[in-house]
């Protein structure tokens, strides 16, 4: 579904990506893993559209990605959420999640401005939607609640919801469980791994090897902009070059 | 009858200007709804109430088609310089917008052969009704109403929170917000038209910066929360000068120190549902239980 070919990224004479290449099939769940600063989140960054690749080129469904604006991108099916969360504080969780079915409202402005029988069915629609994506993360009924006032777990939560209100095909999800404890981890493990049985495509970025083992069909190995490593969870915990990357060498 | 007769003969005027005002405040509560701090609505104004009159005393065109016509050419301009200008944000977009301001102003005074230059426009036929006015605020309202209940004012919203995540949404960020300052910019040049054939007289000064700088502190005063806010904080700005004539000279001094009271008090306006709920709810059971213990 999602293929990088030979990505390089670099920001001055830092070279952050180089000539990375990793194709996500379609209705796996692909985890991209790596120490701090190996370039994780600048892959989420190409892929959505906020940077521009200095080199390579990236595909979904076999449409370049490059080139085109973020929320273009959105709309050919690319949702992600952020490590450090970015929910729209001050709004209703309803309103958070129906904002991200923005482009699928599709009603024009005699619509909203007479408020038409048309725009009342879609606001009713999505106001039933967003019920429904809110339950889908572990956060029912909650939608009357101001987004600030959530924990910090259940932001991400409401960041999952909102981005799977989009409607993608392809979901970017950067360290989910970061700052959660382990029943929080356990519980979203769970919701992650139902989600992908619905049939969405997941790319997902976690420091939690427990977490990626258990939810992750394949794994790529980021280590100062370089795949180290590719494969299958198995053959990932055996790999020497992924070891030497988190345990260090022995002198 | 009669005393209502008079009473409107004095006082007619200044009613008419809240409402003017109220389109003024509101015209700035739209980018700020996005976020984006222009200040180009006075110069806007300033352009739909130039394009107003001279529609009206050069080719004698009927009040609707320059009422048109002065709606149309500041949100035109607003078009064309927004698309430079809208990348920029914050104080940035301040500046800029402030400096298109200036131009505006310097260049109606330089043109003098279409706009009289710094001495204005004079005997602009009296054209503006009260209900004009009244219809005009009406309808801008009602128009501002739907559209924050549309994906539309969702949009603003989510923008004014993180544009990065907006834009993730599939929100076209540079599109909304385009369209928040269009609109803004008709907004002022409608309220430019009514004011240019209400005062018979206008002049390249009252465009100026201290104009735009009353705009934004009535959305600001008022609260940019709800709608209300903005046509509250307008109404406050026109009156207060007024109620505080019998100061004389000292009227400016106590205008400017009211008004640092209420920001330094009520940073999110006067008008902050939020807030005005929640006495509500802290006084019903202190209303109950506490006020008799409470008493002295």
């Amino acid at each position: 579904m999602l293929a990088l070919d030979r990505v390089s990224k670099r920001f001055g004479g830092l070279a952050v990506l180089e000539d990375v290449s990793f194709a996500v099939p379609a209705g796996s769940v692909f985890g991209l893993i790596g120490p701090n600063g190996a370039g994780k989140t600048t892959v989420f960054n190409l892929v959505t559209g906020l940077l521009a690749p200095s080199s390579g080129s990236i595909t979904l469904n076999d449409q370049a990605l490059v080139g085109r604006r973020p929320h273009r991108i959105t709309r050919l099916g690319v949702a992600r959420t952020f490590q450090n969360i970015r929910v729209f504080k001050g709004l209703t969780l309803r309103d958070n999640v129906i904002v991200g079915m923005h482009s699928h409202l599709g009603y024009g402005v005699p619509q909203w401005l007479f408020s038409l029988p048309a725009f009342r069915a879609r606001e009713a629609r999505a106001v039933e939607r967003a019920e429904e994506l809110l339950s889908w993360v572990g956060l029912p009924g909650r939608g009357d609640a101001v987004a600030q006032d959530l924990s910090y777990g259940d932001q991400r939560k409401l960041e999952l919801a909102r981005a799977l209100a989009t409607e993608p095909r392809l979901l970017l999800l950067d360290e989910p469980v970061a700052g959660m404890n382990s029943g929080e981890k356990q519980e979203l493990m769970v919701e992650i791994g139902n989600i992908a049985a619905r049939g969405y495509t997941i790319l997902l970025i976690e420091h939690d090897m427990r977490f990626v083992m258990g939810l992750c069909s394949r794994i790529a190995v980021l280590n100062f902009g370089r795949i180290i490593a590719e494969g299958s969870p198995e053959t990932i915990r055996s790999d020497p070059a992924v070891i030497e990357a988190y345990l260090g060498r022995d002198e | 009858m009669d005393t209502l007769d008079t009473l409107w003969a004095v006082y007619g005027n200044l009613v008419l200007t809240i409402g003017i005002n109220a389109l003024l405040a509101l015209s700035i509560w739209l980018t700020l709804s996005c976020g984006l701090l222009a200040m180009a609505n006075a110069a806007f104004m300033g352009l739909g109430a130039y394009a107003g009159a001279l529609l009206t005393m050069r080719a004698g065109v009927p009040f609707p088609v320059a009422l048109a016509g002065g709606m149309a050419l500041p949100a035109l301009v607003a078009l064309v310089i927004g698309l430079p200008t809208l990348r920029l944000s914050g104080v940035y977009l301040a500046m800029a917008t402030l400096g298109f301001g200036e131009v505006v102003r310097i260049g109606l005074i330089n043109a003098d052969s279409l706009t009289g230059g710094a001495l204005g426009l004079n005997a602009i036929p009296q054209l503006t009704r009260w209900w004009h006015v009244v219809l005009a605020l009406v309808v801008v309202l009602l128009v501002l109403w739907r559209m924050r209940r549309s994906r539309v004012g969702r949009a603003f919203e989510a923008i004014r929170e993180d544009e990065t995540a907006a834009s993730l949404m599939g929100i076209g960020v540079m599109s909304h917000k385009m369209l928040a300052f269009c609109l803004g910019a008709a907004v002022a040049g409608l309220a430019g038209v009514l004011g240019a054939h209400l005062t018979f007289f206008i002049g390249p000064g009252e465009f100026g910066f201290e104009r735009s700088v009353d705009i934004l502190t009535m959305a600001i005063l008022g609260g940019i929360g709800s709608l209300a806010g903005p046509v509250l904080g307008a109404a406050i700005i026109t009156l207060l000068p007024e109620l505080l004539r019998a100061f004389h000279d000292f009227r400016t001094m106590l205008n400017g120190a009211i008004l640092v009271l209420i920001v330094l008090f009520l940073p999110n306006g006067l008008w902050d549902p939020a807030r005005i709920r929640s006495w509500f709810v802290r006084r019903r059971p202190s209303g109950a239980a506490a006020t008799p213990a409470g008493r002295p």
